[in-house]
């Protein structure tokens, strides 16, 4: 009996993978077994749009998330041999630091619409074209309907969209509106390594997946990106699950 | 019969005297003194009143040295180069600006006699003049650089001059027979920074390329015509006019009229145009004939004379009249298509690629729709070009229907078979941006698509530039760099730090209190002296500083803290680390 019960008895594992669909999908992979673990199909869906916001109105967790979105962007763009395209209606990235995190200014393409409804037909277009690798954009004002279309022509082209969600006010939350975004990032800064000698250590970021389809949302402390774009998880938690911060606080979004 | 090199001036009467000149010595030689020779005469003009009297004659009347009964004087060589006749007394050859290149003139057959066509300015001081048979010259100076003239090859060369200046100056431009250009300024004088700074450009480069040039501007073709070849300068500009008053002094030959016509003008009396003026124009007309008073009106502008501008034959170009006028967006693209299908042929025929496409809508109201599209490689890939024309439907009026249309590769370069390397052995190619690239500049404009590349400058906000989109730019140095970067820094206030070189333990910044756990730096970057006079003694101290919240920024010093020179130890938030 119990044999039998044990022959019929669904693993999780199996449940798991009646309940979501086969990922027939390309995925990229953070490289992070913490981070990928916990993703639905063991990394990020390559042909999708994912969005990332700023934890708070502050510059720092702003420049955090670029960061973030840049690491994503420069894996894969090392990984397909594609030039990344830039889109932003702000002028004041500074391409040095995107080169120190793996995308060389030979590889990436900056594009600067006047207004957010440009800017979603630059990446509607360049999607088509289908020549970069990887889209990443920032933008403040996107319906729920621009991100539906954006998610299908990434979907159509097998082009990761990553979606820079500004925030267009102190207490407004980018991830509160309906989107049809893959998955939804929030990432901040967080107090790096204390070294034993002065100096800063190696950044820290609270990265928190408020969303992702196929799968829950989670938070975690990693590591910023070195100079390849990967991530990594602190190593004095290394040994451990890794950690998560407090709960997940926006877990419907 | 030749015509001589200038006319000779009519020879005064004198009364000269007759014997040598006895020199130092008083006695002629051989001792054939004689009381009363006549040398030895009172009441004949002395040499010295002689002398005075040729003086005060004008330069040209007086006499040569021969007819002053000086017999004495050196033969000159029969076989060295002699400066024949007259030369201008204001033209010795020295003088004469020759450019570099020794004196030149070209000799071509008029009818059945070999004449010189045309002098340089050197040759002509040389006494040799257009007109004179080709003996005579030669027989004047041996050693000019005679050349044969080659009507074909000028011709080809002033077309080719035309039209680079279609391509370079003004769509409408022509040559004028023989040895000019008629370029229409209006509307693109501004694009060369007005007519007098055109002209003197225009002169400028003909000077590089070797011609010298006469530039005149004016209201009227028939005018600049005339004041180029008649005008006193090089450069004339008459002030919009003021082209009857520019153009009267000048002699009829200006307003080019039939050789009968000119003759007749003679007999008549007149010499400049400013004779014709007055003159009723009926009798004119039947004492010159008609074209005469064409040309005079042409020239003040009552009678029409369109520049036919030279064509630039090479652009290639194709062309689709419809039978019925269409209006609608999905009508207007299956014309674009066919027209880019028709335009591919001609250019993969040439092996050439467009850079530039101009597509003109006649619409039946017989105005011209025009729309273009860049690209930033050389293509003619249909599917390319019409996605970026598809762009362009959008801003065509059709108004009552469009009629016809014409599709233009203004701007074309080769474009030829490409490497495709070792695609076979599974080497991959790299992905070429210049199609993406003209998509986007088609849809948000070519100055909003960039690379960001490295200048080579320490100063941060130095150290990018934007670039061409489809060149590959080089890299950085690795020191660390905020991903985000004020375009100019931001006041720090109520900074702590020890000097000279620690990172500050607290900040406030935008209003904000920020306590400063840990820091990196100091990293100098010194002034560029080369730049500004007030960056000579500059120095920023830049660190790196961590908060206690975990932000992480780039805030710098103005000054090392020893020279007063170097700063004045302000601090400042130049970006934000993530």
């Amino acid at each position: 009996m119990p044999a039998a019960l044990d022959s019929s008895a669904p693993t999780i594992a199996h449940l798991r993978t009646i309940a979501t669909p086969a990922t027939d999908f390309r995925i990229m992979p953070f490289g992070v077994d913490a981070i990928d673990g916990r993703l639905g199909a063991g990394g990020l869906r390559a042909g999708a749009l994912h969005e990332a916001t700023a934890q708070s109105a502050t510059m720092v967790d702003d420049a955090a998330t670029t960061l973030f979105l840049a690491s994503i962007a420069a894996r894969e763009a090392a990984a397909t041999g594609g030039p990344v395209l830039w889109a932003s209606c702000r002028a004041d990235l500074y391409a040095p630091a995107l080169e120190q995190i793996g995308l060389p200014s030979a590889a990436v393409i900056h594009a600067q619409p006047r207004d957010d409804a440009a800017l979603l037909a630059v990446i509607e277009d360049t999607v088509r074209d289908g020549t970069p690798s990887a889209i990443v954009a920032e933008a403040s004002k996107v319906s729920m309907v621009a991100t539906r279309r954006l998610q299908l022509v990434a979907a159509e082209a097998d082009m990761p969209v990553l979606l820079l969600r500004r925030r267009r006010g102190l207490n407004e939350d980018p991830l509160a509106e309906p989107s049809a975004a893959w998955t939804r990032w929030r990432i901040g800064t967080t107090p790096s390594e204390r070294l034993e000698v002065a100096g800063v250590g190696r950044a820290r970021w609270t990265v928190e997946c408020a969303r992702q389809r196929g799968g829950e949302g989670f938070s975690l402390i990693v590591e910023g990106s070195d100079e390849t774009g990967r991530l990594a998880v602190p190593a004095g938690l290394g040994h451990r699950a890794a950690e998560t911060v407090g709960t997940v606080r926006f877990a419907a979004a | 019969m030749e015509r001589s090199a200038s006319r000779q001036p009519e020879r005064l009467v004198l009364e000269l005297p007759v014997d040598d000149d006895p020199g130092a010595c008083s006695v002629p030689r051989g001792g054939g003194w004689r009381p009363g020779a006549r040398w030895a005469r009172e009441g004949l003009p002395s040499r010295v009143d002689v002398e005075t009297q040729i003086a005060a004659l004008p330069t040209h009347a007086q006499p040569p040295m021969r007819e002053l009964g000086r017999r004495s004087e050196a033969a000159s060589h029969p076989y060295k180069t002699v400066i024949a006749g007259h030369p201008e007394p204001k033209a010795s050859p020295l003088d004469i600006k020759t450019h570099g290149f020794p004196p030149l003139a070209l000799i071509g057959k008029a009818g059945r006699r070999e004449e010189v066509v045309a002098a340089c300015e050197g040759a002509r001081a040389l006494g040799i003049h257009p007109g004179m048979a080709a003996t005579h010259a030669r027989a004047l100076v041996s050693d000019l650089d005679f050349r044969p003239a080659e009507p074909e090859a000028d011709a080809a060369l002033l077309d080719r001059l035309a039209l680079f200046a279609v391509r370079r100056w003004s769509p409408i431009a022509a040559v004028t027979p023989a040895d000019g250009l008629w370029i229409d300024l209006a509307g693109c004088a501004h694009l060369h920074g007005g007519e007098e700074r055109f002209c003197r450009r225009l002169i400028a480069f003909c000077r590089r390329a070797g011609f010298t040039a006469r530039v005149a501007v004016a209201d009227t073709a028939g005018a600049a015509h005339a004041l180029a070849r008649f005008g006193r300068s090089e450069l004339t500009r008459v002030e919009p006019g003021a082209t009857a008053s520019a153009i009267s002094p000048l002699p009829i030959v200006a307003l080019r009229l039939a050789p009968s016509a000119i003759s007749a003008a003679k007999r008549f009396g007149f010499e400049t145009i400013a004779d014709l003026l007055p003159v009723a124009r009926g009798p004119l007309a039947r004492r010159l004939g008609l074209p005469a008073i064409t040309r005079l009106d042409q020239a003040l502008g009552a009678v029409a004379e369109p520049i036919t501008p030279r064509e630039d034959a090479e652009v290639p170009i194709v062309e689709r009249r419809l039978l019925e006028p269409i209006g609608t967006a999905e009508a207007i693209e299956q014309v674009m298509g066919d027209l880019l299908n028709d335009l591919a042929q001609v250019l993969e025929a040439r092996g050439l690629g467009a850079r530039a496409l101009r597509l003109t809508a006649v619409r039946v109201d017989g105005t011209e729709q025009v729309v273009g599209v860049g690209t930033s490689r050389p293509t003619r890939e249909v599917s390319h070009l019409l996605r970026l024309l598809k762009l362009r439907i959008e801003r065509i009026d059709p108004g009552m229907g469009l009629e016809q249309f014409w599709l233009v590769a203004p701007h074309t370069e080769p474009l030829d078979a490409v490497d495709l390397g070792a695609v076979l052995a599974g080497e991959t190619l790299v992905r070429d941006p210049a199609r993406l690239v003209d998509v986007i500049a088609g849809r948000i404009g070519g100055y909003a698509v960039y690379r960001l590349a490295p200048v080579e400058s320490h100063v941060p906000e130095r150290a990018v530039t934007r670039s061409d989109p489809v060149e590959m730019p080089g890299s950085w140095p690795a020191w660390k760099r905020p991903i985000r970067l004020f375009a100019r820094p931001e006041p720090l206030a109520r900074v702590m730090a020890l000097m000279p070189d620690q990172p500050p333990r607290r900040f406030e910044w935008r209003g904000k209190t920020y306590k400063i756990v840990a820091g990196d730096g100091p990293e100098r970057v010194h002034g560029e002296w080369w730049r500004r006079d007030a960056e000579v003694w500059a120095v920023r101290d830049y660190y790196r500083v961590e908060d206690d919240a975990g932000g992480r920024y780039w805030v710098f010093r103005r000054g090392d803290g020893f020279e007063e020179d170097t700063g004045d130890l302000s601090w400042w938030m130049h970006g934000v680390f993530g």
